[in-house]
């Protein structure tokens, strides 16, 4: 349906319409009273960086959160594919269907909204890092490794029992997991410090570990919730590459929260705005950073020359005309910059 | 290398010394000082001369003791209390230098005894100490048959017990150590371990090694049973209901009076045998068919080799397990409990095994502790045992398998010590009775020991998985878990 409309509405058809590894449709969310989420249908495309932006509180990490299986959403779709293109009659069965998940060699399909976290990470593959760095901090790096590969683990050692008779099988498994955790150290220069505790590492080093032991579980998607907050330039500079070599050398899909402008727009293929638990804006970068409802949202962007401002006055009058109870707005909106521009 | 940093041999006037001492000061600033077994030398010579000091005061103190006879003064000798009195001083001496007067050195040796030092000594010496330990637990029954022939029933009786602490402190340790899940209601699968046994004989006659497998089975799924209702729980809240587990299993063992008989408990249970037959006098014994004449010991001895086996496999299956993915998501979930949901851990299942595990292996325990009493009931279950276990495991450091060890010993064997303190009333007069004042002292020495090692005897964590080198992780970095 959406792909259908966005074709007639653009002759370029963006590949998260064509091919997405996740569809969100129609997702709320809501504690009580408070709607944190509202009717919020998006795509991540396979092989993309999708980014989800959007002011403090606008209801970011709930979607995150949602989609990882920490929380149980209101009402809602949300479908995670591991096979080409859009697989809508499977999806459509599934939903039908009482079932979590359907496995099949064509095109697997989960319905991550029925799906108990752990399982969302064992079986659709989605995996996550946290705003807060949530490392084994008593565990050595190696450990950290190791405890992500817990499955793959558990299988070889036929449920502790193999390895408790110390079977070749699983020490064959075991020295594989090692070298697997090893080529991930490899890449964010870790390997010297494999044997020390994650919780001596400086903090952009433990959150590059986070972010390795989340594909240390082979995922098809990684969520980040704001890799880089915290991080100098130059960590964020890494992290990119890190992000980029990620998405292009293991096939893993990325969806990212982040606040750093300068980190959302150079590696993002797609960006995705929310405020007030509501999509504001949905497109490419180039589309996201002169869409007029997002400036408004943010009011400030990195590029000051970008900003229509005779545009964005008209749009915060509108709003402002729109409705009287838009004085809460009032102060949210330098506070928001300021956020924004934070480093 | 030890002699070259002693001060004494190496000094600047002569040459060879010198260089040596260059060589070390050299060496000190790279990553592995040799200070550390030159601390744990000196720390040796130290107790030597300690032990010498007190040898010399002692002959004349202990050794010989004048008592009047009839026409004057006579003298006996008493060498094997100056012996056993060197030794002690020898132990204490070489445990303060090694554990507790660290705390007196300079702060730049602190800092780097925290960073390489004392950390790196400790696998030597905890590695020295378990063989030894091992080694001894080993010939223990024969050590005490053969240099205290008088009171061996009492000793090897008392080893016995602390084994079982020790095995239950293993076993509780998997639950609380490992996987941060604090159990105040452990003594209820003792309980289900030993009434499992005691019933099973006392309805369909099973013997001992028939009800073994089948004791920690039952306390395995009663396990799983308090598993479920607690995996939602944190913290205090966990705590509460493990102890209220506790509790509920006692309180049904005491008031089925047509099942479990009550208050009365369940006597005549079965003695362990040896291949279908019993220790004892009579042909159809084991002693009859080896033609060794029976002996009362024998069958302490006997006993002894059941429950150190039974721990051995204890302490082997969890040193295994942590090497295993399993221990280490118990650790993780210690550690994190949604970082693991996050990584694909089914916690349920997880923590459900933590609790079955624990959980069988106090079962196996009580079914020794039913035949070794002959007699179970439910007054041997009270909430006191569950608090005496978990002081054992929080004493000696929480997933310290050694420290357990060193925790059971202390508390069970100190406890029944102080019973023996006579000597107390040459001091305080004939009116005092030390009995009194165990528990006193007893908790006193809790206290100390939380105050100068709040993280437990042996706090340092030792890595399930090494790439390279092995690195023991202080205990400040580990969590302790929910409900600490």
């Amino acid at each position: 349906m959406d792909a259908a409309q966005s074709s007639t509405g653009a002759p370029a058809v963006h590949r998260w319409e064509n091919d997405p590894i996740l569809t969100v449709e129609h997702l709320s969310m809501r504690f009580g009273g408070l709607v944190a989420v509202g009717d919020l249908s998006f795509n991540v495309g396979r092989g993309d960086i999708t980014a989800l932006i959007g002011p403090n509180g606008a209801g970011k990490t709930t979607v995150f959160n949602c989609v990882t299986g920490f929380y149980k959403p209101t009402e809602g779709r949300i479908a995670m594919r591991h096979g080409e293109g859009r697989l809508e009659k499977e999806v459509e069965e599934l939903t039908a269907s009482s079932a979590r998940f359907k496995e099949t060699t064509g095109g697997s399909v989960f319905l991550l909204e029925r799906m108990p976290d752990h399982e969302i990470s064992a079986r659709a593959k989605v995996a996550r890092t946290f705003q807060n760095i949530r490392l084994f901090s008593g565990m050595t790096v190696l450990e950290n490794l190791l405890v992500a590969q817990h499955n793959a683990l558990m299988l070889a050692s036929s449920y502790t029992l193999g390895g408790i008779f110390g079977l070749p099988g699983y020490k064959k498994a075991r020295a594989a997991a090692i070298e697997k955790a090893i080529y991930w150290l490899e890449q964010i220069n870790l390997v010297d410090r494999a044997d020390e505790p994650a919780g001596d590492l400086p903090y952009g080093a433990q959150r590059r570990l986070e972010i390795v032991r989340a594909m240390c579980t082979d995922p098809r998607l990684l969520c980040f919730d704001e890799p880089a907050a915290g991080l100098n330039p130059r960590e964020s500079a890494e992290l990119n590459e890190l992000l980029k070599f990620i998405r292009d050398k293991h096939d893993t899909s990325i969806l990212l929260i982040e606040h750093d402008m300068g980190v959302v727009m150079e590696i993002s293929d797609h960006i995705v705005v929310l405020d007030y638990g509501v999509k504001i804006s949905d497109g490419d970068p180039a589309f996201v950073r002169t869409d007029p409802k997002v400036i408004a949202a943010y009011l400030g962007v990195e590029d000051e020359e970008e900003i229509d401002v005779a545009e964005v006055q008209q749009d915060v009058a509108a709003r402002v005309e729109g409705d009287i109870g838009a004085m809460p707005d009032a102060p949210t909106a330098p506070d928001n910059s300021g956020g924004a521009s934070k480093p | 290398m030890a002699a070259g940093n002693q001060d004494m041999p190496a000094s600047e006037t002569n040459p060879e010394g010198a260089q040596a001492l260059g060589e070390d000061r050299a060496r000190a600033f790279q990553q592995e000082p040799p200070e550390r077994s030159a601390n744990f030398y000196d720390s040796l010579r130290d107790a030597g001369l300690t032990a010498l000091l007190a040898g010399v005061l002692g002959f004349f103190f202990i050794g010989l003791r004048t008592e009047i006879a009839p026409g004057g003064l006579d003298i006996t000798t008493r060498w094997r209390a100056w012996i056993i009195s060197i030794l002690i001083v020898f132990g204490a001496r070489l445990f303060l230098n090694i554990f507790l007067f660290r705390a007196k050195r300079s702060t730049r040796r602190k800092a780097r005894a925290e960073g390489g030092g004392f950390a790196a000594i400790m696998p030597t010496v905890g590695k020295i100490l378990t063989w030894l330990l091992l080694a001894f637990a080993i010939v223990l029954p024969f050590f005490f048959t053969t240099f205290m022939p008088t009171r061996e029933r009492q000793f090897i009786d008392m080893a016995i017990l602390i084994m079982t602490y020790i095995m239950l402190g293993w076993g509780l340790n998997i639950v609380v150590g490992l996987a941060g899940l604090l159990d105040l209601g452990y003594v209820a699968f003792y309980a289900v371990g030993a009434y499992s046994f005691a019933l099973l004989a006392h309805y369909f006659h099973f013997g001992f090694w028939m009800a073994l497998p089948l004791a920690g089975i039952l306390a395995a799924t009663w396990g799983v049973i308090l598993g479920f209702p607690v995996l939602r729980l944190r913290g205090d809240y966990l705590a509460i209901v493990t102890l209220a587990f506790g509790e509920i299993v006692r309180v049904v063992l005491l008031n089925w009076y047509s099942f479990t008989n009550g208050p009365d408990g369940i006597s005549g249970i079965p003695k362990p045998t040896v291949f279908g037959y019993e220790l004892g006098r009579g042909q159809d014994t084991i002693n009859g068919i080896l033609g060794i004449p029976y002996e009362p010991i024998q069958r302490f001895i006997f006993l002894y080799y059941i429950i150190f086996i039974l721990a051995l496999i204890t302490n082997f299956i969890t040193i295994r397990l942590r090497r295993l993915p399993i221990g280490r998501a118990w650790e993780a979930l210690r550690e994190d409990e949604i970082a693991c949901r996050s990584l694909g851990i089914n916690t349920r299942n997880t923590k459900l095994t933590a609790f079955a595990i624990g959980a069988m292996f106090g079962g196996f325990a009580g079914s020794f502790f039913a035949t070794r009493q002959g007699f179970v009931s439910p007054e041997s279950f009270t909430f006191l045992e569950s608090a005496i276990i978990l002081s054992i495991v929080v004493l000696g450091g929480l997933g310290s398998q050694l420290g357990v060890v060193i925790a059971a010993v202390v508390m069970i064997g100190g406890t029944e010590m102080l019973r023996n303190l006579d000597f107390l009333k040459s001091i305080f007069g004939d009116n005092f009775d030390p009995v009194q004042y165990r528990m006193l002292i007893f908790g006193l020495a809790m206290v100390i020991i939380m105050v100068w090692k709040p993280r437990g005897l042996i706090a340092t964590r030792t890595p399930s998985a090494i790439y390279k080198e092995k690195k023991r992780i202080s205990a400040d970095l580990v969590a302790q878990g929910e409900g600490h």
